[in-house]
């Protein structure tokens, strides 16, 4: 089956200033997606192109198989939620979710009725009337969202919607984005800058970094298994361990005087060579555990007090380990300070 | 604290008595047209005047008339250099000055020699082309109000973004003009009108000098041969250019509400 939207070989200059260079990527219908990147990255761009607002310097955009990428946007027949502020404010709440089918010529009375599905579809019902200054941000991304939708686009363009929100509403108003997602089965482009937003919520993520793709896979991909170096500390907390290869044929190492065996090193890694592993503080517990074949010993240099989770950073000598335990409420949490014994998996302890 | 403020009163009363002194004593004066006693009979006389009616209503449907030609004109212009052309912006400003520095004089010289009845576009070679000279030489002096009136208007809304989300939901410029722009910012182009109104009603020298039935002309003609309906025609203008205003002030209350919140 062909892709739903395909991107190939996406270019975008402004001046001497290439912001987007050569982005491919195929989507299939349904799928939610994210662009997720570090400020500046090029992911709004992307999305631009898509929606038709900035111009392509080279590179095709296709939307079931139709090529739109010199299309106007009032052509495109794609819906999109901008970061905030965009309501109507002269229009009410039934007039701004209305005006994509007016623009359409769909006659009054079955806008009405189009509009209260819409409206209950947001849990907004009977707030037609209402102005956007009368509702709060969440409510008013709410029936940003409600108003891309109501025409029925191709495809939901989403450029973060949550990021002008306080943290609580982000979280719910993603949770609910993603259940209507699901529940029209709209293919969805969202970007946000966010690595938790765009890992709870996508089927697949697009990873971007000054302008490339770094990766693309599903969240647990993402988070697993890193392509790139950027790429495992943009997602997620990670730990660099310096380390001092022992003997590369036997993969040993010397971890502040720990003798570890690493699952892979570099190719041209030499004895008495110092490296860089990476671990993910979630992978190291507290004591031994099952599954763990390193034992190291160190003492607490700080405890931070999460509520579920409590992170403690243990120093072993010159490296210093970030790691989380879950806060055991019959336990008293450790004190800095004290010596601990820690545990941990070799292949873990990755090169990237 | 005391004296500053003492002071501060003080030059304020001054200044108000500045501008007052002469409306009343304008006003005593109007009102002494019947002699040993105060009668508005100079206001009876104005209005009783088929002049003061027929010029008052010329120049008020050629006021109304610059008006829509101006936010015709204006309204568009503003949008696409905001939208498209930002670094249009300075030139436009400074064109839009121009009225304000070059004198209606010069402006209405020079279209009596490009528009009179030997040229090519022979605007004044009929009453209604002259009309039609008069509107568009109003529109170009009401130009540094409108401008700045609509300009601030849109500076209250995000343009860029209200334009895209109605743009990708099918509209094409003209709809999205009309639809969203103009009412976000109708309180902004009411005030450049009111402005706009004030100064057509009031003027004198183009209309003068074009030779049309206007009242800025009617007031200056009964002024050099009357006494006291001047008296009384200045308090009438006066109170028909404060009325204007004073709708722009009760207007700002309609102004659209910004809906910015992050709960
Ligand atoms: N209209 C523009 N003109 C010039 N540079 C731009 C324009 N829009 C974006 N850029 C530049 O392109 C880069 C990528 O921007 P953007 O796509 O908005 O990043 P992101 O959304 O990932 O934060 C930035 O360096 C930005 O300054
Ligand atoms: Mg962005």
């Amino acid at each position: 089956m062909a892709a739903f939207l395909e991107v190939q070989n996406l270019t975008k200059s402004f001046g001497s200033n290439t912001v987007v260079k050569g982005v491919s990527f195929a989507f299939d219908k349904g799928e939610f997606i994210s662009l997720l990147g570090p400020s500046g990255c090029g992911k709004t761009t992307i999305l631009r192109m898509i929606a038709g607002f900035e111009s392509v310097t080279a590179g095709t955009i296709q939307v079931e198989g139709q090529d739109i990428t010199h299309l106007k946007p009032n052509q495109r027949q794609l819906g999109m939620v901008f970061q905030a502020y965009a309501l109507f404010p002269n229009l009410n709440v039934g007039d701004n979710i209305g005006f994509g089918l007016k623009i359409a010529g769909m006659p009054a009375e079955q806008r009405r009725a189009r509009v209260d599905e819409m409206l209950r579809l947001i849990g907004l019902p009977g707030y037609e009337k209402r102005y956007p200054y009368e509702m709060s941000g969440g409510q008013q991304q709410r029936v940003a969202l409600a108003r891309a939708i109501a025409p029925r686009p191709r495809m939901l363009l989403l450029d973060e919607p949550l990021s002008a929100l306080d943290a609580k509403i982000r979280v719910s108003l993603r949770e609910e984005i993603r259940a209507i997602q699901l529940d029209l089965g709209i293919t969805t482009v969202f970007v946000t800058h966010d690595q938790e937003e765009a890992l709870s919520i996508s089927d697949r993520v697009v990873v971007m970094h000054a302008g490339n793709i770094e990766q693309l896979g599903a969240p647990h991909e993402i988070y697993n298994k890193p392509a790139t170096r950027f790429v495992a500390t943009f997602v997620g907390q990670l730990n660099s361990i310096e380390a001092t290869i022992l003997d590369p044929a036997a993969r040993t190492v010397s971890i502040d005087g720990h003798i570890v065996t690493v699952p892979h090193l570099p190719a041209d890694a030499a004895a008495n060579v110092l490296t860089q592993l990476t671990l993910r503080p979630e992978v190291v517990a507290v004591g031994a555990s099952e599954g763990n074949d390193v034992t190291l010993t160190g003492t607490i240099a700080d405890v931070t007090f999460l509520g579920s989770v409590i992170r403690l950073r243990v120093s072993l000598g010159k490296n210093v380990i970030s790691l989380d335990t879950f806060n055991d409420q019959r336990t008293v949490p450790p004190v800095r300070g004290e010596p601990v014994t820690i545990s941990l998996a070799s292949k873990n302890l990755l090169i990237l | 604290m005391k004296t500053n403020r003492f002071w501060s009163w003080l030059v304020f009363l001054l200044g108000a008595a500045y501008f007052i002194v002469p409306l009343i004593a304008t006003f005593e004066f109007s009102l002494r047209m019947r002699r040993g006693e105060y009668s508005f009979d100079a206001y009876a006389s104005v209005f009783a005047d088929p002049r003061f009616h027929a010029t008052f209503g010329y120049s008020a449907l050629i006021g109304l008339f610059t008006i829509v030609v101006g936010v015709l004109v204006i309204v568009p212009a503003v949008y696409f250099v905001r939208l498209r052309m930002p670094w249009l912006r300075p030139f436009v400003e400074f064109v839009t000055l121009l009225p304000l520095v070059i004198p209606a004089l010069v402006l209405v010289y020079g279209y009596i020699r490009l528009y009179n009845s030997s040229s090519i576009i022979p605007f004044t070679g009929s009453a209604l082309g002259t009309d039609i000279l008069l509107t568009g030489a109003y529109v170009t002096l009401a130009l540094p109000y409108m401008y700045r009136a609509v300009d601030t208007g849109m500076r209250t809304i995000d343009i860029g973004t209200l334009t895209e989300a109605a743009q990708i939901m099918g509209a094409n410029q003209v709809q999205i003009i009309w639809q969203i722009i103009l009412p976000n910012i109708l309180v902004a182009i009411l005030s450049g009108a009111f402005l706009t109104f004030a100064i057509v009603i009031g003027e004198f020298t183009i209309a003068s000098l074009l030779n049309r039935p206007a009242f800025g002309p009617y007031l200056v003609g009964i002024g050099t041969n009357r006494a006291y309906e001047p008296a009384a025609l200045a308090i009438i203008s006066f109170i028909i250019t404060w009325g204007a205003m004073g709708m722009i002030n009760v207007l700002g209350r309609f102004a659209p509400r910004t809906s910015a919140r992050t709960d």
